[in-house]
């Protein structure tokens, strides 16, 4: 469906990768862990490895999880755009296809110390 | 001497009659769609104008007389609660989070509902209608100056109030409720009307104030309270006018009614996210509280809404498509909500914490099916890292939706332990949501949403370029003073300084 309006309706998104200053925006939810409120938003450069995403930013941030430490990043489980999809961590976010506003998600079968099973 | 000549007094009828529907006449000049534009676009098919009823036939004359007096009666208690000191009969200064959720994200919304409805009493052609929305947007200005008054005394010893515009028109939490209103400004007339007149009025506004003013009450907060008696009476009139409107949109063409049905599904679903922050406030934000976010759900939502749906039905409009969800997301949502909040305190302008003993207690108490199994121990972990000295903050950011723009803190209807993951592509450029309701409400309208103004992004982009610091400046966010825990705040050691002053010989 179209916006009701009374004369051509023209609209430009807000948030374009052009916006970024070189860098882009990549979403990562770790499942079933809840700890973290919301899948975290990162803003890093395309020409990032992908191993360098986890090894950064992502493993900074779920250190909090009493998981973190038992996580094996080389054996989880990872959705790219809610679909199975395996990484190539020494490519880059690009070339693993990781484009602006692109939701990673990964999971851990058997960790779950504050979830209800 | 003058001799006096008694006047004969218009009846009531009569005094309606000449200072409303008699000043509707037909222009000559131009035509009525020139003077009228913005009447047609929707597709909302109207042939009497006249068939608009107003039940209180209130003139302008009475309602001057009538919100004077009010106000009167409301600045004398303002007046009073400022010269006793009133804010140290306060339960707790943990109370005064809820007001500053109140003041930084709601009462612009009254402000909002002013010009929406200024704008809609000159885009409708029936008087009826004209009177009844011009009576409404001065009502919802008084509201917002009266609000303001009201918590203003709170600005002068506690942090937070200090830049509420600000705050409403730049930080995040607040823009569920900004996004809510802009989103109804920039639609047409009567889908404004349904926004804002029926299912904020009508649906949702027992939710947001009865917990809201109670919860004054119950926490002793005089000022905010006679707000709420101040606003009491012209509250009746705006859920009428809401009523009228969705009726008179029925009656008057059968070809009106999927389009009012897409307006109420939409309306429901950004109004119960707006209610996301209500839910907090309920379960977690008054120290002494009036009943859980669940119970008013059942008597607000169920019976109450239930009630009004049935009403309904002989029009055909069926229950909002939301409400099966809405109903599974009541045990979890001001769970989900008040761990995101506590989480991302760093950046909120006003104080969370991490419930007592007690509270966990009432919290399952009152959620028997969900606290003890998702969000004890989430909130158990959280007190062991503070007790360590390492407060948790979660420093990632959160994945915001596009159309509700809060952060998608919400799980699967029918899986609390995993988060709900949607997103859409629309012209080359991906689209997340925190539900169906919000996909389905970007699906409908996507040139509308794609404008979204997102307060994370936002942060990445000029001028901020993801400086905290910087954008806590931008915000007029004080670092060590607005935001944090509540534990160790300066309105905490204050609050407890003065009160002690007030209530012992130290």
């Amino acid at each position: 469906m179209a916006v009701a309006a009374i004369k051509e309706y023209t609209a430009v998104p807000r948030d374009l990768v052009a916006n970024f200053h070189g860098k882009q925006l990549v979403y990562a939810s770790w499942d079933r862990h809840l700890l973290f409120a919301a899948p975290f938003l990162l803003c890093v450069p395309p020409e990032m490895p992908f191993g360098e995403l986890v090894s950064g930013p992502l493993s900074m941030l779920v250190q909090a999880d009493p998981d973190a430490a038992a996580i094996d990043w080389h054996s989880v489980a990872w959705l790219k755009a809610n679909q199975p999809w395996v990484p190539d961590f020494a490519a880059s976010l690009e070339a693993n296809g990781i484009t602006h506003k692109t939701q990673l998600r990964f999971r851990t079968p058997g960790l779950n110390s504050l979830s209800a099973a | 001497m003058d001799m006096k000549v008694s006047k004969k007094k218009l009846g009531l009828k009569e005094k309606y009659k000449l200072m409303t529907r008699d000043l509707g006449w037909e222009p000559t000049y131009h035509s009525k769609e020139e003077v009228f534009p913005y009447v047609g676009y929707e597709g909302i098919k109207i042939h009497d104008w006249d068939k608009w009823e107003d039940p209180f036939r209130l003139t302008m004359d009475s309602y001057w007389k009538y919100q004077a007096e009010k106000e009167r009666k409301f600045y004398a208690i303002i007046d009073a609660h400022a010269q006793n000191n009133g804010h140290l009969n306060l339960t707790d200064a943990r109370y005064l989070s809820a007001l500053k959720i109140f003041l930084q994200a709601i009462s612009p919304g009254e402000y909002a509902a002013h010009k929406g409805f200024a704008r809609v009493g000159r885009e409708f052609p029936g008087v009826g209608t004209q009177v009844a929305c011009q009576m409404q947007a001065i009502d919802e200005i008084r509201h917002a100056q009266t609000q303001i008054h009201a918590m203003s005394n709170y600005n002068r010893y506690y942090n937070g109030f200090h830049a509420f515009a600000d705050t409403r028109d730049r930080i995040w939490y607040t823009s569920v409720a900004r996004s809510f209103f802009d989103d109804s400004m920039s639609a047409g007339p009567f889908e404004f009307m349904i926004a804002i007149g029926f299912s904020f009025e009508y649906v949702l506004t027992n939710l947001l104030f009865v917990p809201f003013m109670s919860g004054a009450a119950y926490n002793g907060d005089m000022a905010t309270v006679t707000f709420g008696f101040s606003a009491q009476s012209d509250e009746a009139r705006h859920m009428t006018l809401g009523l009228e409107c969705i009726k008179f949109m029925l009656e008057q063409d059968p070809d009106n009614l999927p389009i009012v049905q897409e307006w109420i599904d939409k309306w429901f679903w950004r109004g119960f996210r707006v209610l996301g922050l209500v839910s907090t406030m309920m379960d977690y934000m008054l120290p002494k509280r009036v009943m859980s976010w669940r119970e008013a759900w059942n008597i607000y939502g169920i019976e109450n809404g239930g009630a009004l749906f049935k009403d309904l039905a002989r029009y055909g409009i069926k229950p909002p498509r939301g409400w099966d969800d809405a109903e599974k997301a009541i045990d979890h949502m001001s769970h989900q909500f008040m761990l995101g909040l506590y989480q991302w305190s760093f950046g909120t302008a006003f104080h969370s914490w991490i419930p007592s003993e007690d509270d966990m207690n009432w919290l399952s108490a009152k959620y028997p099916d969900t606290f003890d199994t998702y969000y004890r121990p989430r909130w158990k972990h959280i007190k062991k890292l503070a007790d360590a000295g390492a407060q948790f903050k979660n420093y990632g950011l959160a994945k915001l939706c596009q159309t509700c723009q809060l952060p998608c803190v919400f799980t699967e209807p029918d899986d609390p332990t995993l988060s709900c993951h949607r997103e859409t592509v629309y012209e080359g450029e991906t689209y997340h949501f925190c539900s169906d309701g919000c996909q389905h409400i970007f699906e409908n309208e996507p040139e509308k949403y794609v404008q979204a103004w997102l307060p994370m992004p936002q942060l990445f982009q000029d001028p901020i370029k993801g400086d905290l610091g910087e954008w806590m400046k931008w915000v007029s966010l004080l670092d060590g003073k607005d935001n944090g825990d509540y534990a160790g705040s300066e309105d905490q050691k204050n609050f407890e300084a003065w009160r002690g002053l007030a209530t012992t010989n130290q």
